[in-house]
Protein backbone atom coordinates (compact mmCIF):
# COMPACT_ATOMS: atom_id res chain seq x y z
CA UNK A 1 0.00 0.00 0.00
CA UNK A 2 1.24 3.31 -1.11
CA UNK A 3 0.74 6.43 1.37
CA UNK A 4 -0.78 9.55 -1.21
CA UNK A 5 1.01 12.36 -1.40
CA UNK A 6 -0.94 14.95 0.94
CA UNK A 7 -1.07 18.67 -0.09
CA UNK A 8 1.39 20.63 2.02
CA UNK A 9 0.13 24.47 3.87
CA UNK A 10 1.65 27.23 1.91
CA UNK A 11 4.82 27.87 4.72
CA UNK A 12 5.94 24.40 4.52
CA UNK A 13 7.07 25.12 0.84
CA UNK A 14 7.85 28.45 1.03
CA UNK A 15 10.88 29.03 -0.23
CA UNK A 16 13.61 31.69 1.19
CA UNK A 17 13.73 34.85 -1.46
CA UNK A 18 14.81 38.33 -1.27
CA UNK A 19 11.19 39.83 -0.19
CA UNK A 20 11.37 38.27 3.34
CA UNK A 21 14.49 38.60 4.16
CA UNK A 22 14.23 41.76 3.67
CA UNK A 23 10.68 42.45 4.95
CA UNK A 24 12.07 40.09 8.20
CA UNK A 25 15.00 42.66 7.88
CA UNK A 26 12.67 45.76 8.58
CA UNK A 27 11.64 44.20 11.66
CA UNK A 28 14.89 43.03 12.86
CA UNK A 29 16.41 46.52 12.25
CA UNK A 30 13.43 48.24 14.16
CA UNK A 31 13.56 45.60 17.23
CA UNK A 32 17.33 46.44 17.09
CA UNK A 33 16.73 50.29 17.50
CA UNK A 34 14.32 50.09 20.14
CA UNK A 35 16.81 48.23 22.10
CA UNK A 36 18.76 51.64 21.38
CA UNK A 37 16.36 53.92 22.55
CA UNK A 38 17.32 54.14 26.70
CA UNK A 39 20.96 55.22 25.81
CA UNK A 40 19.32 58.22 23.94
CA UNK A 41 17.13 58.73 26.87
CA UNK A 42 20.25 58.31 29.63
CA UNK A 43 22.51 60.69 26.81
CA UNK A 44 19.55 63.32 27.25
CA UNK A 45 18.91 62.71 30.91
CA UNK A 46 22.87 62.83 31.44
CA UNK A 47 23.04 66.38 29.94
CA UNK A 48 19.94 67.95 31.88
CA UNK A 49 21.64 66.71 35.20
CA UNK A 50 24.80 68.22 35.28
CA UNK A 51 28.23 69.19 33.53
CA UNK A 52 30.29 66.12 35.22
CA UNK A 53 27.14 63.73 34.52
CA UNK A 54 27.63 64.24 31.04
CA UNK A 55 31.03 63.65 30.47
CA UNK A 56 30.56 60.08 32.50
CA UNK A 57 28.23 59.75 29.92
CA UNK A 58 30.30 60.31 27.35
CA UNK A 59 32.96 58.44 28.28
CA UNK A 60 30.20 55.42 28.57
CA UNK A 61 29.18 56.23 25.54
CA UNK A 62 32.71 56.39 23.93
CA UNK A 63 33.18 52.90 25.01
CA UNK A 64 34.26 50.42 21.43
CA UNK A 65 31.22 47.98 22.43
CA UNK A 66 29.03 51.15 21.87
CA UNK A 67 30.56 52.78 18.98
CA UNK A 68 30.17 49.38 16.74
CA UNK A 69 26.30 49.02 18.45
CA UNK A 70 26.00 53.23 17.15
CA UNK A 71 27.59 51.64 14.07
CA UNK A 72 25.03 48.99 13.77
CA UNK A 73 22.09 51.50 15.25
CA UNK A 74 23.06 53.60 11.94
CA UNK A 75 22.93 50.97 9.74
CA UNK A 76 19.62 49.66 10.94
CA UNK A 77 18.17 53.65 10.85
CA UNK A 78 19.06 53.89 7.13
CA UNK A 79 17.60 50.67 6.36
CA UNK A 80 14.22 50.98 8.05
CA UNK A 81 13.90 54.25 6.84
CA UNK A 82 14.32 53.46 3.30
CA UNK A 83 12.00 50.16 3.44
CA UNK A 84 9.66 52.23 5.45
CA UNK A 85 9.29 54.38 2.55
CA UNK A 86 9.50 50.88 0.56
CA UNK A 87 6.20 50.40 2.22
CA UNK A 88 4.19 53.37 2.46
CA UNK A 89 4.71 53.31 -1.13
CA UNK A 90 3.07 49.94 -1.46
CA UNK A 91 0.68 51.53 0.55
CA UNK A 92 -0.09 53.71 -1.78
CA UNK A 93 -0.31 50.88 -4.48
CA UNK A 94 2.90 51.76 -6.61
CA UNK A 95 5.97 49.35 -6.95
CA UNK A 96 4.20 46.44 -6.52
CA UNK A 97 5.68 44.48 -10.15
CA UNK A 98 7.85 42.15 -9.48
CA UNK A 99 10.26 43.60 -11.71
CA UNK A 100 9.95 47.25 -9.64
CA UNK A 101 9.48 45.71 -6.26
CA UNK A 102 13.22 44.12 -6.56
CA UNK A 103 14.79 47.36 -7.92
CA UNK A 104 14.01 48.98 -5.05
CA UNK A 105 14.40 46.19 -2.72
CA UNK A 106 18.01 46.06 -3.85
CA UNK A 107 18.02 49.88 -3.95
CA UNK A 108 17.10 50.04 0.20
CA UNK A 109 19.72 47.85 0.36
CA UNK A 110 22.66 49.36 -1.41
CA UNK A 111 21.85 53.28 -0.79
CA UNK A 112 21.46 51.97 3.08
CA UNK A 113 25.26 50.85 3.22
CA UNK A 114 26.35 53.54 1.19
CA UNK A 115 24.86 56.42 3.42
CA UNK A 116 25.86 54.53 6.71
CA UNK A 117 29.80 54.28 5.49
CA UNK A 118 29.39 58.42 4.49
CA UNK A 119 27.84 59.07 7.58
CA UNK A 120 30.23 57.35 9.71
CA UNK A 121 33.05 59.06 7.87
CA UNK A 122 31.46 62.50 8.26
CA UNK A 123 30.99 61.89 11.62
CA UNK A 124 34.65 60.42 12.22
CA UNK A 125 36.59 63.06 10.08
CA UNK A 126 34.46 65.65 12.56
CA UNK A 127 36.02 64.14 15.56
CA UNK A 128 39.16 64.32 14.02
CA UNK A 129 39.61 68.03 13.44
CA UNK A 130 37.72 68.40 16.32
CA UNK A 131 40.34 66.52 18.66
CA UNK A 132 43.43 68.49 16.48
CA UNK A 133 41.85 72.10 17.24
CA UNK A 134 39.58 72.75 13.96
CA UNK A 135 40.56 73.01 10.63
CA UNK A 136 42.73 75.97 10.29
CA UNK B 1 -24.92 34.51 3.86
CA UNK B 2 -22.64 36.54 5.76
CA UNK B 3 -23.06 35.43 9.52
CA UNK B 4 -22.10 39.40 10.38
CA UNK B 5 -24.68 42.25 12.15
CA UNK B 6 -25.36 44.80 10.30
CA UNK B 7 -24.23 47.01 12.92
CA UNK B 8 -20.94 44.96 12.88
CA UNK B 9 -20.63 45.57 9.28
CA UNK B 10 -21.53 49.43 9.27
CA UNK B 11 -18.53 49.70 12.10
CA UNK B 12 -16.53 47.72 10.25
CA UNK B 13 -13.91 47.34 13.22
CA UNK B 14 -13.48 43.58 12.57
CA UNK B 15 -12.87 40.91 15.64
CA UNK B 16 -9.95 43.03 17.19
CA UNK B 17 -12.43 46.12 17.41
CA UNK B 18 -9.75 48.38 16.75
CA UNK B 19 -10.98 47.98 12.97
CA UNK B 20 -7.59 50.02 10.92
CA UNK B 21 -6.37 52.10 13.66
CA UNK B 22 -2.74 50.47 14.94
CA UNK B 23 -2.00 50.26 11.02
CA UNK B 24 -3.40 53.88 10.34
CA UNK B 25 -0.82 55.17 13.34
CA UNK B 26 1.89 53.36 12.25
CA UNK B 27 2.13 55.08 9.12
CA UNK B 28 1.26 58.57 10.41
CA UNK B 29 4.16 58.56 13.06
CA UNK B 30 5.95 56.67 10.25
CA UNK B 31 6.04 59.57 8.58
CA UNK B 32 6.70 61.68 10.53
CA UNK B 33 9.83 60.18 11.66
CA UNK B 34 10.92 59.84 8.21
CA UNK B 35 11.29 63.52 8.35
CA UNK B 36 12.16 63.89 12.24
CA UNK B 37 14.60 61.44 12.28
CA UNK B 38 17.03 62.25 9.44
CA UNK B 39 16.52 66.41 10.87
CA UNK B 40 18.26 64.65 14.39
CA UNK B 41 20.82 63.01 12.36
CA UNK B 42 22.41 65.75 10.01
CA UNK B 43 21.66 68.22 13.20
CA UNK B 44 24.22 66.14 15.11
CA UNK B 45 26.44 65.79 11.99
CA UNK B 46 26.43 69.72 11.52
CA UNK B 47 26.82 70.09 15.35
CA UNK B 48 29.74 68.09 15.10
CA UNK B 49 31.25 68.63 18.63
CA UNK B 50 28.89 67.06 21.22
CA UNK B 51 30.37 68.30 23.75
CA UNK B 52 27.94 69.54 26.84
CA UNK B 53 28.08 73.53 26.32
CA UNK B 54 27.65 73.13 22.45
CA UNK B 55 24.96 70.25 23.02
CA UNK B 56 23.09 72.27 25.76
CA UNK B 57 23.11 75.17 23.57
CA UNK B 58 21.82 73.35 20.58
CA UNK B 59 18.61 71.86 22.80
CA UNK B 60 18.22 75.16 24.33
CA UNK B 61 17.47 76.60 21.05
CA UNK B 62 13.33 76.48 21.10
CA UNK B 63 12.92 75.23 17.62
CA UNK B 64 15.39 72.41 18.70
CA UNK B 65 13.85 71.99 21.85
CA UNK B 66 10.70 71.31 20.19
CA UNK B 67 11.51 69.34 17.35
CA UNK B 68 13.57 67.04 19.68
CA UNK B 69 10.54 66.73 22.25
CA UNK B 70 8.26 65.83 19.20
CA UNK B 71 11.16 63.44 18.01
CA UNK B 72 11.37 61.76 21.30
CA UNK B 73 7.18 61.61 21.71
CA UNK B 74 6.92 60.26 18.26
CA UNK B 75 9.88 57.36 17.98
CA UNK B 76 8.69 55.70 21.21
CA UNK B 77 5.01 55.61 20.23
CA UNK B 78 6.30 54.33 17.20
CA UNK B 79 8.69 51.71 18.82
CA UNK B 80 5.67 50.58 20.34
CA UNK B 81 3.08 49.88 17.53
CA UNK B 82 6.31 48.18 15.92
CA UNK B 83 7.29 45.80 18.89
CA UNK B 84 3.48 45.44 19.69
CA UNK B 85 2.70 43.77 16.21
CA UNK B 86 6.10 41.58 16.11
CA UNK B 87 4.34 40.63 19.67
CA UNK B 88 1.50 39.78 18.60
CA UNK B 89 2.49 37.52 15.38
CA UNK B 90 5.10 35.54 17.02
CA UNK B 91 4.38 35.43 20.49
CA UNK B 92 1.27 32.71 20.88
CA UNK B 93 0.85 32.54 24.40
CA UNK B 94 -1.49 35.39 25.31
CA UNK B 95 -0.22 35.65 29.13
CA UNK B 96 3.27 36.14 28.43
CA UNK B 97 2.11 38.30 25.46
CA UNK B 98 0.29 40.71 27.49
CA UNK B 99 2.77 40.74 30.03
CA UNK B 100 5.55 41.71 27.66
CA UNK B 101 3.51 44.01 26.09
CA UNK B 102 2.89 45.28 29.13
CA UNK B 103 6.49 45.51 30.85
CA UNK B 104 7.05 47.20 27.05
CA UNK B 105 4.77 49.86 27.70
CA UNK B 106 5.49 50.88 30.70
CA UNK B 107 9.52 51.26 29.64
CA UNK B 108 8.44 53.07 26.62
CA UNK B 109 6.26 55.34 28.22
CA UNK B 110 8.48 56.09 31.05
CA UNK B 111 11.50 56.58 28.75
CA UNK B 112 9.49 59.27 26.48
CA UNK B 113 8.91 61.51 29.93
CA UNK B 114 12.37 60.95 30.82
CA UNK B 115 13.48 62.44 27.32
CA UNK B 116 11.05 65.43 27.08
CA UNK B 117 11.78 66.37 30.87
CA UNK B 118 15.31 66.16 30.32
CA UNK B 119 14.98 68.29 27.06
CA UNK B 120 12.77 70.62 29.05
CA UNK B 121 15.05 71.07 31.97
CA UNK B 122 18.17 71.94 29.58
CA UNK B 123 16.32 74.31 27.52
CA UNK B 124 14.91 76.09 30.76
CA UNK B 125 17.90 76.21 32.50
CA UNK B 126 19.84 77.65 29.84
CA UNK B 127 19.81 81.43 30.13
CA UNK B 128 19.11 83.48 27.37
CA UNK B 129 21.53 85.56 27.71
CA UNK B 130 24.04 83.06 26.76
CA UNK B 131 22.61 82.76 23.76
CA UNK B 132 22.86 86.31 23.01
CA UNK B 133 26.34 86.22 24.27
CA UNK B 134 26.86 83.82 21.61
CA UNK B 135 25.54 85.89 18.83
CA UNK B 136 22.93 82.76 18.31
CA UNK B 137 19.78 85.12 18.52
Amino acid sequence: MTQRERPLSPFMHYRWQYTNTLSILNRLTGLFMVLGLPLLVYWLAAAATSPESYEAALGFLNAPVIKLLLFFWLLSFYYHLFSGIRHLCWDMGWGFEKSVAQKTGWLVFVSAIVLTVLTWMCMSLHIYVNANGGLV
Amino acid sequence: MSMRSPMSKVLGLGAAKQGSHHWWVQRVTSVALALLAPWFLLSLIALGDVSYASLTLWIAQPIHSVLLSLFVVVVTYHSQLGVQVVMEDYVANKGVRMVTLLIVNFALLLLAVIGVFSILRVALSVSPAIHIQMGLE
